[in-house]
């Protein structure tokens, strides 16, 4: 049954990815994602599921291999320096193709950085992050209800492509309380384990085996081939954006996450100034809505776009890859942990348009 | 006549790729024996990273092939998903004792349910013969070729003796493999470690002293003896912990 | 009466059985190489057999299966 509620943003991702069938959770303490761990520590013993707290995030990475591995909805959760140490894992998953769902609530980097929101994972989220060649299908979500509607359906999407998922959210979005619709339960309890998953129950030439180690050069040639052609077919069908005021813009802001809302603002003080802002919002950040910016890109209104991040600039790059050195493609950002203001991103506008 | 020795069922019919003489392969069989005798209807096994990495092709179950390190950690994630499977890890001591060491002491101290088969043959196999945490004092290896030196490389580490300290662990022994008495006791020990997992009691390991020929620079036959004479003296065989004991 | 035999295309010529047979009548080939390139490892007076099982049980490949 659907409910309404008030809660945290992390806690509203981890009542989604129950909802949503996972029931395995294996997580490390990194501030500002503890309230999906806490969570998830009382609520899965409630519904039958396994929760560890591992002694770290290798060791959680590994838990949801094994744990996915095995046929399991399983997932973790953790912050920036937790997730540069998942990536080994990560990639192990990907090789391997096992279906499992990650979230980062980004604090600022590098280092030890601080725990303030930041966007500086973007890169380590979406080029691979680990060794080798692949991808994540990776959400920006922008708001709590966004983050349980992604996280609801997130466990299906690595099922059907057989990968990990990554939700990139950011401090602001883990603590931040806002009311939401809590989605129905879904019932897992007669589905037959997937055809691949080694639930042990085979023998000799039945037997199944979890693993992304190929030594012949053409199998792991052709390994590496069938990931992409994975990511072609996402690309074609999972790419999500939402436009706000783009069709008569003479700048395009772009943004996603709990940035874009605060752009959304500037783009509303913008036109009330008299400047035609427009906000594309990647909602998919792999894979990256390239096609609709270079649609706009050849629009004669616009004039040129703006990649607002908090970040020293990283999304800009995926931005001027999409527009091909059609337009001007410019970069706003704030780090450290620090949070741009809509009149901040306004001011930019308007001072760089003169 | 009656077949009074034949092939584990529980190993596949692959070749293995160990060089002459490594008991890898006795460890393998060992296992598989013992699994053999549960007559499970589940077993899931996860294979290390170094010598043993193709284990998942010769162990004829569902097999999972872990990170290196990280098999106790996977194996958990499996356990605990499907606690009615016997699920357990093999692995190997640059595996097991270094890049690992945080995961096979949290799995010991949470008394995972789990088996965890530790093949000690105090070298880095794989990779060409470096330095193991196990190396003994004194033993060459190609990133100690003067041999181990405290002073500089420290001193090997007990496993056995290190997780038996914990309150977790439900049974943990050493063997070897050097003759076929020691390989009977081995079977059994290991026999045990399967047999607690069935009964629930939580995590079992055994550390197997075993060969290196290839790195060791000895014929297989000489490097049974070093494992009698040599490694036996660093790595005392024995029941180091056993908590069924306790219970009786 | 007893009977061991070799799954010669496993043998690796270590020689570890040789080692543990009490009745010491196992031997390397001197002339049959398997398809691994390896001499392997042979019973020439089967009759002395006494289906101990020690060569099989100390043989870390599962070449020698043993009947009695």
């Amino acid at each position: 049954m659907e409910e309404k509620k008030l809660l945290k943003g992390n806690e509203a991702i981890a009542e989604a990815a129950i909802r949503g069938g996972c029931r395995a959770f294996f997580g490390y303490p990194i501030t500002p994602q503890n309230e999906i761990p806490e969570y998830m520590s009382f609520r899965m013993p409630e519904v039958g599921g396994v929760f560890i707290q591992s002694e770290s995030e290798v060791s959680a990475i590994n838990m949801v291999y094994g744990a996915g591995g095995a046929g399991a909805r399983a997932m973790t959760s953790s912050s920036s320096p937790g997730i540069s140490l998942k990536q080994e894992g990560i990639s192990y998953i990907a090789g391997a193709e096992i279906p499992c769902v990650i979230v980062n609530m980004v604090r600022s980097g590098p280092g030890l950085g601080g725990i303030q929101p930041a966007q500086c994972d973007y890169f380590q989220s979406v080029k691979g992050g680990g060794h080798g060649d692949y991808k994540m299908l990776v959400y920006g979500p922008n708001s709590v209800q966004e983050c349980v509607d992604i996280m609801y359906t997130a466990f299906d999407k690595a099922f059907e492509y057989r990968m990990p998922i990554m939700i990139l959210g950011d401090g602001m979005l883990g603590q931040i309380m806002e009311a939401v619709t809590l989605p129905p339960m879904k019932d897992f309890s007669n589905v037959p384990n997937a055809e691949w998953a080694t639930d042990g129950t085979r023998y000799g030439a039945d037997r199944r085996v979890v693993n992304s180690l190929y030594i012949q050069p053409d199998d792991l040639e052709a390994m590496n081939h069938k990931l992409f052609a994975k990511y072609d077919v996402l690309a074609e069908k999972e790419c999500r954006y939402e436009e706000y005021l783009c069709d008569d813009a003479d700048v395009i802001i772009t943004a996603y996450g709990t940035v874009a809302r605060i752009a959304k603002s500037a783009v509303d003080m913008l036109r009330a100034s008299g400047v035609k802002a427009g906000l594309l919002r990647p909602i998919t950040l792999f894979p990256f809505p390239c096609d609709r910016f270079a649609r706009l890109a050849a629009m004669p209104n616009v004039k040129k776009f703006v990649s607002v991040e908090l970040s020293m600039g990283q999304m800009v790059e995926d931005v001027r890859l999409s527009v091909n050195g059609m337009k001007p493609v410019e970069f706003y950002g704030r780090c450290g942990g620090n949070v741009m203001t809509s009149e901040d991103i306004a001011e930019y506008i308007t001072k760089e348009g003169k | 006549m009656a077949i009074v020795f034949e092939k584990p069922k529980m190993l596949t019919d692959k070749p293995t790729h160990y060089c002459p003489g490594c008991t890898h392969g006795l460890a393998h069989i060992l296992t598989a024996k013992a699994i053999d005798k549960l007559n499970a209807k589940k077993v899931i096994g996860v294979a290390p990273v170094g010598c043993a990495v193709f284990a998942y092709e010769y162990f004829n179950c569902d097999m999972q092939e872990a990170a290196h390190g990280r098999a106790p950690a996977v194996a958990t994630g499996i356990k605990r998903v499907i606690p009615d499977a016997i699920v357990f890890a093999y692995q190997g001591d640059g595996d097991l004792a270094s890049i690992g060491m945080a995961e096979i002491v949290h799995a010991a101290a949470r008394g995972e349910n789990i088996t965890v088969i530790f093949v000690n043959n105090a070298i880095y196999g794989m990779t060409g013969g470096q330095m193991a945490p196990t190396t003994m004092i004194g033993q060459k290896a190609t990133t100690c070729q003067s041999g181990r030196d405290v002073a500089l490389n420290g001193y090997p580490i007990h496993v056995s003796e290190m997780l038996s300290q914990l309150q977790g662990p439900c049974y943990i022994e050493r063997v070897a493999c050097y003759d076929v008495k020691h390989i009977k006791q081995a079977q059994k020990a290991i026999d045990k470690a399967f047999q607690n997992q069935v009964e629930g009691r939580g995590f079992s390991m055994i550390e197997i002293l075993a060969t290196c020929p290839t790195n060791w620079g000895m014929s297989p036959q000489d490097s049974l003896k070093y494992v009698e004479d040599v490694m036996c003296k660093v790595y005392p065989l024995g029941v180091y912990k056993d908590t069924t004991k306790e219970e009786a | 009466m007893a009977k061991v035999s070799f799954n010669k295309a496993f043998c690796k010529s270590c020689g570890l059985c040789i080692g543990v047979c009490p009745k010491h009548i196992i031997s390397i080939s001197e002339s049959e190489i398997n398809s691994k390139g390896y001499f392997v490892a042979e019973v020439l007076e089967m009759d002395k057999c006494i289906g101990c099982a020690f060569c099989a049980t100390m043989c870390p490949d599962c070449v020698i299966e043993v009947e009695k």
